[in-house]
């Protein structure tokens, strides 16, 4: 495998997570009040995609990585000042709602056409990563959606581990229930990998690598194409936020064996 | 007052303002290179620097493994190279005082310990940076730049040794005590260097590989003062000395040090000639020192803005938050939802810590931004100089004299707008000397009044922030380390000139005519602001500096009962309020600068479209409630200044309070100030209306679940 993988990571922005995040009723549908306004992240599962994107592409020599990202380009700009500092990749970017209310196969459909348009593109060599789910929609089926449109059929859902081996083949540790992974092997690109956390730290910011990816992510953002994606037709009945609950029980001396155990019973359902 | 009438805008503050609002009002929205600095240092203020303190690195004096991870994380996130110029590795071109002030900035939002642990290294640089020799500047920047991907190579660290043990040298006199002698000087070889220098209170010298010191002449082959390098491998004493047991800023390094070290001449700061057998070193220590500190000062204001401004999201908080969870009030109550907040007193106080917090960054970022226009002009009055023989600083002040006038012509025509002689005006901008003129001027006034109001007053705002968490606010663990920071900020008011100093500087520099003219310019906008209804409290800001003027004019030429002028540098007493004074009124420009930047800016950002109304509503009623403030203070001032000194009328008694009215004393020009004084407050009127709008639309800002650091 001489000449190195096409790495396409698919990640676009969400609220960052210590914001307050209030459902509202917005004009087209169910919103974030504020939403503009709030801070935002790198999908935290997309941001792990990236990572892993960028270790692969250092260790296998000729590699490339672009970064697919649907989302308002004025706010994707301001997230680029950190993201663009963390690895080396090239920015597509498709102008429309990130909202976490927008429907996963308009925006599976929005990434695989932009995907599709990225000129020298080489079929053959890509691999599609993105999260496993995203922070903000958590729908679990979008990374399988541009998979299809695309026509590639070897997915991995919930990775944490890729092996290439020198043949351009490779190994696949996926998440599945009960804490196990399955292992397989892949003969090659093109696949389809939606990432769980993988094995990486976030790489520290460098900026002198973000100014380097500046020099394509301004124009990248100019052009950047509008599409429409939303909801249309899909009524939502109620939108409300995960109540905290608050289950403590008191326990005055125990030793901390005897709580260690009930906590592992506990767990252990 | 009259802007803020009844049909002001009613759209409130949405949120608490991010980045894009920031970047507008400090005018980096097209910097892109600052953007990520401001992200990259953010991350490392916010982990690693929040999880230190939390940790309670803070407890210790000593430098240890826990506190130099914090360097590490400098390196590795581009902080370190900041200071860096490309061809040195670094990644800004160009000036780096907007650069370096928002890193110090970030930093100082969790900790200003850690800010001044990444500045002291710059400031150790900052005189090879301003005056060395090429060859210095490529070798020390070198060094100093983190190892590359694939380089196996420790940065060096600096540190900058100037002040003294006592009773020696501190950042203002003259006298110092280290020495320079020549050891050893063979013919036609480099002259070698005996110093022996003892510093106190020296930062970074608890790690530093090399120490740029201030050491005066102790032999006659050495003509003057300088500034030289000294390096830990050099042969003699290295002696890092005792840590000091400070009270702040723990998370960097200060130590006493002992040097006594040999080395070659080369080491002194821009170099040196021989003549008749005399070392003449190309710079003493006092042109090497001015041209650090007028830059690093400003730093220095920004952490304390930024202390104040980090407070604003622990309070409210909470404020909010204060009666959550007692029997008294369920969810959806006011007493659950607003808390502490529904006290009157709370969020009005909370307003002004808030707008002292605007008003000190709008003030810190304007100098820091002025300062790098100011490197740019002075480096080509440098060329200039250079072509034209022009040598030492009396040659170049006697040359500066000639565009005097130049410069007074171009403040008048810049202000004039579409009115002015156009030719003249291009020509005069493009005229090297009068620029620096200009800039020059104003950097003069803006560096000390950032470091001296910024701080000083911002020591007393972070204590009004800490006293409103309650008794929360003076624990190890309150949100935001308030406590900490309000310590803190006493440092900022003292390291690199205390405040005394920055009120000399300032009693100088702002009777400059240069300064005053651009200042009845700006008197000018204000009233032009005030006529066009912007609801900033540019009217009262406006009365306020035509009386700090009448003021500055009426007490240079008033003298007292022994026939002697007022207005002098020695009567500390007149000078350093009117300093104080004009302080208050600066701060309060530029927060309106900034505010009105944002108005006219933030539309063509879509991400504010829905906000910015409300944004630029709270600010402008922060504007109002600052200039009010303000106001108050200079006039107060002002009044104390010129009928303080007069005796009272025969007959009277020894004081005022038997005065009756009309029977006071008299002077020339009495009825002006009278009249400015009544008009600055009737002025006042809404600047209340302002204060309660503001502290309402602080009840229903929208704040984050919980603090970001630490995380
Ligand atoms: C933590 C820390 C770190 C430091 N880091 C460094 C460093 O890295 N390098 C370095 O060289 N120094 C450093 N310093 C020293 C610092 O710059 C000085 O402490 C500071 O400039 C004040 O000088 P001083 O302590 O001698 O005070 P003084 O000069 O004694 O001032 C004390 C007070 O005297 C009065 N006063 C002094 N001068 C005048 C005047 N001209 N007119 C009127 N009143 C006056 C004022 O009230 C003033 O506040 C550091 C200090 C601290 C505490």
């Amino acid at each position: 495998m001489s000449s190195g993988f096409h790495i396409v990571v698919c990640g676009s922005l969400v609220p960052d997570p210590l914001q307050t995040l209030e459902p509202i009723a917005g004009p087209a549908g169910p919103a974030l009040k504020n939403e503009m306004m709030l801070p935002s992240v790198l999908d935290p599962w997309a941001a792990h995609a990236l990572y892993e994107a960028a270790h692969l592409a250092k260790t296998a020599a000729g590699s490339k990585v672009w970064l697919v990202s649907l989302g308002p380009k004025a706010k994707l700009q301001q997230l680029m000042m950190t993201i663009a500092q963390k690895a080396p990749f090239e920015l597509v970017v498709v102008d429309g709602s990130a909202s976490g209310f927008t429907d996963p196969f308009e925006a599976a459909a929005a990434l695989a056409s932009a995907i599709e348009k990225i000129p020298g593109l080489d079929r053959s060599r890509l691999l599609v990563f993105g999260g496993c789910a995203s922070a903000s929609r958590d729908a679990s089926v979008t990374m399988q959606m541009i998979g299809e449109q695309l026509g590639i059929a070897d997915q991995f859902l919930g990775v944490d581990e890729l092996t290439v081996q020198p043949s351009g083949a490779f190994k696949v540790l996926e998440r599945i229930e009960g804490g196990q992974y399955q292992a397989s092997e892949c003969a090659g690109a093109p696949a389809v990998l939606a990432w769980a956390t993988g094995n990486l730290p976030e790489p520290p910011n460098n900026p002198q690598v973000g100014m380097a990816n500046m020099r394509g992510i301004m124009p990248a953002l100019q052009k950047a194409q509008p599409a429409k994606v939303g909801a249309e037709g899909v009524t939502f009945a109620k939108v409300e936020l995960p109540q905290q609950k608050r289950e403590t029980r008191i326990v005055k001396d125990v030793p901390v064996e005897e709580i260690a155990k009930e906590i592992i019973t506990w767990i252990k359902g | 007052m009259s802007q803020t009438n009844s049909d002001h805008n009613t759209a409130v503050l949405s949120t608490l303002p991010g980045d894009d609002v920031r970047q507008i009002m400090w005018r980096f929205a097209d910097r892109y290179d600052l953007q990520m600095v401001v992200q990259s240092t953010r991350s490392v203020a916010r982990g690693l620097v929040a999880k230190l303190v939390a940790d309670g690195a803070r407890n210790s004096h000593e430098w240890n493994e826990q506190k130099a991870e914090m360097l590490k994380a400098f390196d590795e996130s581009g902080v370190t190279a900041v200071f860096m110029d490309p061809e040195d590795g670094g990644f800004i071109a160009g000036p780096k005082n907007m650069a370096l002030a928002l890193v110090a900035f970030e930093l100082s939002w969790v900790d200003a310990g850690a800010a001044t642990c990444s500045l002291a290294g710059n400031l150790a640089l900052a005189p090879i940076h301003e005056k060395g020799t090429d060859e210095q500047k490529h070798t020390y920047m070198s060094r100093c730049l983190p190892a590359q991907p694939g380089e196996n190579r420790k940065p060096w660290r600096g540190a900058f040794a100037l002040t003294e043990p006592l009773p020696y040298v501190g950042v203002d006199t003259g006298v110092v005590s280290g020495k320079v002698r020549v050891a050893e000087w063979k013919e036609g070889k480099e002259p070698v260097l005996q110093v022996d220098k003892r510093g106190r209170f020296i930062t970074n010298m608890g790690f530093a590989n090399f120490v740029t010191a201030v050491v005066d002449t102790a032999d006659e082959r050495i003509k003057s003062s300088c500034m030289i390098i000294l390096e830990e491998g050099d042969p003699g004493i290295y002696d890092r000395g005792s840590a000091t047991l400070k009270l702040v800023h723990q998370l960097s390094s200060t130590c006493d040090p002992i040097l006594s070290l040999k080395v070659p001449a080369n080491r002194i700061i821009g170099g040196y000639t021989i003549k008749d057998g005399v070392i003449i070193p190309n710079f003493s220590h006092g042109e090497v020192i001015e041209a650090v500190f007028r830059r690093t000062r400003v730093t220095v204001a920004l952490m304390s803005s930024a202390k104040l401004l980090s407070a604003i999201e622990p309070v409210i908080r909470y404020q909010r938050g204060r009666f959550r969870g007692g029997d008294s009030g369920a969810p959806g109550t006011p007493r659950y939802d607003l808390g502490l907040q529904q006290k009157e007193d709370a969020v009005h106080r909370l307003t002004d810590v808030w707008a002292s917090g605007e008003a000190s960054a709008s003030l810190g970022f304007a100098a820091a931004r002025l300062f790098d226009a100011l490197d740019e002009v002075e480096k080509r009055k440098n060329q200039i100089f250079e072509e034209q023989g022009i040598k030492g600083a009396r040659a170049q002040m006697k040359a500066l004299k000639v565009p005097q006038q130049g410069a007074l012509e171009y403040i008048k025509l810049l202000y004039q707008g579409g009115k002015r002689d156009q030719k003249r005006f291009e020509e005069l901008g493009k005229d090297t000397l009068v620029q620096f003129l200009v800039t020059d001027s104003l950097a003069n006034v803006l560096c000390p009044a950032c470091k001296l109001w910024n701080t000083g007053h911002g020591a007393d705002m972070m204590r009004e922030a800490v006293s409103l968490m309650g008794g929360y606010g003076i624990t190890e663990d309150c949100p935001g380390f308030l406590g900490q920071k309000w310590m803190d900020t006493q440092l900022e008011a003292t390291y690199e000139g205390p405040e005394a100093v920055q009120r000399r500087q300032l009693s100088v520099t702002m009777t400059n005519e240069l300064f005053l003219e651009q200042y009845r310019e700006w008197i000018k906008e204000m009233r032009q602001l005030a006529a066009e209804n912007t609801c900033i409290g540019a009217g009262t800001l406006a009365v306020a500096m035509e009386l700090w003027l009448w003021t500055l004019e009426h007490l240079s030429t008033a003298k007292d009962e022994n026939g002697k002028v007022l207005y002098h540098g020695q009567r500390h007493g007149v000078c350093f309020p009117l300093a104080d004074a004009l302080c208050w009124l600066l701060a309060v420009r530029y927060q309106m600068l900034d505010t009105l930047e944002l108005k006219a800016k933030g539309p063509a950002n879509p991400v504010l479209t829905e906000a910015l109304p409300g944004f630029v509503n709270f600010f402008s009623d922060l504007c109002a409630v600052q200039a009010a403030r303000a106001a108050g203070e200079a006039g107060k001032i002002c009044a104390e200044l010129v009928y303080g000194y007069h005796r009272l009328p025969e007959g009277s008694g020894t004081c005022a309070c038997s005065l009756k009215a009309g029977s006071g004393v008299s002077f020339d020009g009495k009825e002006t100030f009278v009249h400015l004084r009544n008009r600055l407050d009737e002025c006042l009127a809404g600047a209340r209306l302002a204060k309660d709008r503001a502290a309402n639309a602080v009840t229903q800002v929208m704040i984050p679940e919980a603090l970001d650091y630490p995380v």
